[in-house]
């Protein structure tokens, strides 16, 4: 087996095998934060004990706080010299989805508070 | 890190800023996998703009917080959170050729996966018999592409998963194989990450 490996493996003369980065420790630790942010997701939607137009808000936080953990703990997102690549590639797209989603609310919202009275324009 | 640090190991350093020599193949498959996968979250974050203005516009029809059922919704999440764990793990048999163990995990993913499906097909289909299918307001226009192109991923996910599980089967966990596996799973990782946005926007703030 492990000479059947070394010939179909391509990796390139003068690398060394990679440690994997990974191990349970690291899965199970992001999937309990995983599951805690989720509750706590939960709750604070369903709760009456919070101030009910701040939820929203803190709603997208837990989200942000949870989607942080799945690119460290499952995606092995991290600062080694292998992954500065992926973190780049990881910021531009960031910066595209936030364009993207602020800038259609904002056009939108701008069109919404604009828009003469729908009974002017066109009476039923 | 310091110049001075990168002069006495070079290699360790400078991998990922074009010096010391080509990287790996599995760091090069995986970065252009993470490429692909980026190019699919910006596509998402066009639905997710079209939910968010939309989500208002329910033309008297049903809203959000008629509609959506938070216990399936949690059950759900459930099941997504717990198969992307056993898809690690299965990761994790993979590269260190435990090939029953990958079995086991692979099956697991599958089932957990194909639960989340069976939910959100049953939560679809009740809507479209209350009357709230996509055709009844822009927002659940709205609703149904981003939910269901998401549902669509999970779908694709679970066929490539079934292929996988067969070229392991076939072939053995072969480099090739393993780089394969390892596509998987980041995309798996990925349909989470996704899910996670559907849960907060469209569910928890919806249904308040």
């Amino acid at each position: 087996m492990d000479g059947d490996d070394r010939l179909l493996d391509d990796r390139n003369p003068g690398v060394r095998p990679e440690e994997s980065v990974a191990n349970v420790l690291s899965y199970t630790a992001g999937l309990g934060l995983a599951i805690l942010l989720t509750i706590a997701s939960f709750v604070v939607s369903q709760t009456n004990l919070l101030w009910a137009p701040g939820i929203p808000v803190g709603l997208i936080v837990l989200a942000f706080a949870q989607i942080g953990v799945h690119l460290v703990f499952f995606l092995h997102m991290g600062s080694g010299p292998d992954n500065t690549n992926n973190i780049l590639a990881l910021a531009f797209g960031l910066l595209i989805v936030f364009l993207v989603i602020t800038g259609s609310c904002w056009i939108m919202a701008n069109l919404n508070a604009n828009m003469m009275p729908m009974s002017a324009a066109m009476p039923r | 890190m310091t110049v001075a640090t990168i002069d006495v190991v070079p290699t360790e350093l400078a991998r990922g800023r074009g010096g010391g020599g080509p990287a790996p193949t599995r760091i090069v498959v995986a970065y252009g996998f993470w490429i692909f996968l980026l190019s699919d979250f910006i596509m998402f974050s066009g639905l997710f703009a079209a939910y968010a203005v939309l989500s208002d516009q329910t033309a008297g029809g049903p809203t959000g917080r008629e509609l959506f059922n938070l216990r399936n919704v949690f059950i759900e999440t459930a099941c997504l959170l717990l198969s992307s764990y056993t898809c690690g793990l299965q990761a994790l048999s993979a590269e260190q050729r435990q090939q029953g163990r990958f079995y086991v995990f692979a099956v697991f993913t599958f089932v957990l996966g194909a639960a989340f499906l069976v939910i959100e097909i049953s939560e679809f289909a009740g809507m479209v018999s209350k009357g709230a299918g996509p055709s009844r307001s822009a927002f659940l226009s709205a609703f149904f592409t981003l939910v269901g192109m998401h549902g669509a991923h999970v779908t694709s996910g679970l066929v490539w998963l079934t292929y996988m599980v067969a070229q392991v089967v076939v072939k053995g966990l072969r480099p090739h194989v393993l780089r394969r596996l390892l596509c998987f799973s980041l995309f798996w990782h990925a349909l989470d990450i996704i899910w996670i946005g559907v849960l907060t926007l469209v569910y928890l703030i919806g249904a308040r």
